[in-house]
């Protein structure tokens, strides 16, 4: 019985520490949106040390400090009506965003499904020095790969072009690293059986490890998604015209200039991958479930 | 016997398995393997117009170069503090959460939220919060502390360290949590009617079965601890505070000063220790691996 309630308590304790902490996590996202629906006044009062600091002409700045603010005084959709309807520049950089990212996590993942069957099936010792490539190449941080990507960019012509971007990203060997690592642990015995019925290579790859790896390839996809869509160093070396630039970089240019925009901008920007979210949340939880080791 | 049975696989099957590499290799050696050639060969050059082979004089200056110095120290004690506490403090979330409690997926939401909000408005939300006079420094000052200036002083480091564990640890959590999820409970309720304490569960049962998923998160980990530098460099632009200067800013000055000789030798020294870090994984794992069996 005492056991029983100290077990209570401990849990009462954890239950308050564990929702602190998710508050902790999620306050950035509620901010960004909060702040979205504040006229611009009370931006300016909120944020005014901070602007002065940043671009010091033009705007008076109103309060000393910087606060931090969850509840607007008047809520308002003007920073909404700026960013849909009153400039197309940045519906048009949204679109570029799409232009770029979609093809890149499709066509990763296509990819990605067709070499990790490569992978998971017949290893031998040629496969596992080119999938220990993969794991080095992966870890490499942008600037690792950038005069490489700069170099191919230009000798293939596409320099200042999406494809700069876009066709490195598609053979960007992530994805491929994570579900080599899950078609690996499909159990021999399921395309056994499926050897026996007669079914050729192909069939096991669509009729066997992609509808297993389903909850995989959406969390993988998401991963890739998210990563892509937030890209900042790839357009501003690979592409010098602004124009084709996606939001990402121009999103982090208005943060000098219109913060109460800025928190707009990125509330819409945040639209494709909350809903992306509410779709897959569930495969992103048990998606890499047996995910462990390296080498898979 | 399954790998016996394998072998002797229709040599067919076995080749549609080989070509099935072979797209993503391809693309691989076009787009990073042969130009990370090229790579290795400017830095053994003086430079790209004369093609003079010089050995390791380009190493020899980039060691000499003080930037370099100070952002492989930062880049390295980043990654060396943050890594680990990302695993140590997702898996301790997680064990946290193996508790019966209430709105437990509502928290694990929560902790995966980092993943919605776009990398740039973040960083507007990490900027005041560490502004000068912004909100941690105003409740410091409420506690009686003094304010700290947080960017330009040697707590630069601080803030890297936070913004990563703040976006990585949610998605290493629900590693953690399924892995966990997935030991077989009989093991743990034979310990338990053994009288083995909380801790000694933990230790000599659960890390066990844990091990593979650990390394998992800490290659994971390693990966983000690079990519993080979208968010510091956003934040704090091409030439910070002495002690937010990573690597990759050395890289990217490198770049745009265009000493190709400088940067290219900065990229393989870095491969090699990549090389030599997963080479070390990979072996710790083989033997985790006879462990467990």
């Amino acid at each position: 019985m005492n056991k029983r309630k100290k077990e209570k308590i401990l849990n009462t304790f954890v239950l308050i520490f564990a929702v602190t902490a998710a508050f902790l996590f999620l306050m950035p996202t509620v901010l960004t949106i909060a702040n979205s629906f504040m006229t611009s006044t009370e931006i300016s009062a909120n944020y005014g040390a901070m602007l002065e600091n940043m671009t010091e002409d033009k705007k008076t700045y109103i309060s000393d400090s910087v606060n931090l603010k969850f509840i607007p005084d008047k809520v308002t959709f003007d920073q909404y009506k700026n960013v849909l309807l009153k400039n197309p520049d940045y519906l048009m950089k949204f679109w570029n965003s799409i232009l770029l990212t979609v093809p890149i996590t499709v066509f990763q993942m296509l990819l990605a499904i067709i070499t990790s069957y490569g992978f998971s099936r017949y290893p031998n010792k040629f496969k596992n020095i080119i999938f220990f490539t993969y794991i080095i190449l992966m870890i490499m941080p942008y600037q690792v790969t950038l005069v490489p990507n700069f170099l191919v960019a230009e000798k293939f012509n596409i320099l200042n072009t999406r494809w700069a971007i876009i066709l490195p990203g598609i053979f960007s060997p992530f994805s491929v690293f994570l579900l080599s690592k899950v078609m690996k642990r499909i159990p021999a015995s399921y395309v056994e059986a499926a050897k026996l019925d007669g079914a050729s290579e192909f069939q096991i790859l669509t009729k066997i490890h992609v509808p297993l790896c389903k909850g995989a390839i959406v969390s993988i996809a998401m991963l890739v998604f998210i990563d892509y869509w937030n890209m900042v160093e790839q357009p501003l070396i690979l592409m010098k015209d602004a124009y084709m630039h996606p939001l990402s970089v121009f999103l982090s240019q208005i943060n000098t200039g219109d913060i109460g925009l800025a928190f707009a901008v990125g509330t819409v920007y945040m639209v494709p991958t909350i809903l992306m979210f509410l779709y897959g949340e569930d495969y992103l939880l048990e998606g890499i479930t047996y995910s462990g080791g390296i080498k898979g | 016997m399954k790998k016996r049975k394998d072998q002797c696989g229709r040599r067919g099957e076995r080749i549609f398995s080989n070509i099935c590499v072979m797209p993503s290799l391809i693309g691989v050696l076009i787009f990073f393997l042969i130009p990370f050639g090229i790579v290795v060969y400017y830095s053994v050059i003086n430079n790209p117009i004369i093609h003079d082979f010089v050995g390791l004089e380009n190493y020899k200056r980039l060691m000499e170069t003080i930037a370099f110095r100070k952002a492989a120290a930062n880049t390295a004690s980043f990654s060396l503090i943050s890594v680990p506490l990302a695993v140590i403090l997702s898996l301790w979330m997680a064990v946290l959460l193996e508790r019966d409690i209430p709105g437990k997926s509502v928290v694990r939401t929560f902790f995966l939220s980092p993943l919605m909000v776009p990398t740039a408005s973040v960083v507007l939300v990490w900027q005041v919060l560490f502004h000068t006079n912004g909100t941690l420094n105003q409740i410091i000052e409420t506690f009686g502390g003094g304010s700290i200036d947080w960017m330009k002083s040697s707590h630069g480091q601080t803030i890297i360290i936070v913004m990563f564990l703040w976006k990585n640890m949610g998605y290493n959590m629900i590693l953690f949590m399924s892995a966990l999820a997935s030991i077989p409970r009989d093991i743990i309720e034979v310990a338990k009617l053994e009288g083995a304490s909380g801790w000694y569960q933990f230790v000599h049962i659960k890390l066990r079965y844990l091990s593979p998923t650990i390394l998992f998160v800490l290659i994971l980990s390693l990966i983000n601890s690079f990519k993080i530098f979208r968010e510091v460099y956003l934040l704090t632009g091409d030439y910070p505070y002495d002690k937010m200067y990573m690597l990759q800013h050395f890289m990217n000055n490198t770049f745009n000063s265009l000493d190709y000789q400088k940067l290219s030798s900065a990229a393989v020294l870095f491969s090699l220790i990549m090389i030599v870090i997963v080479a070390i994984l990979l072996a710790i794992e083989n033997h985790l691996g006879k462990d467990v069996e």
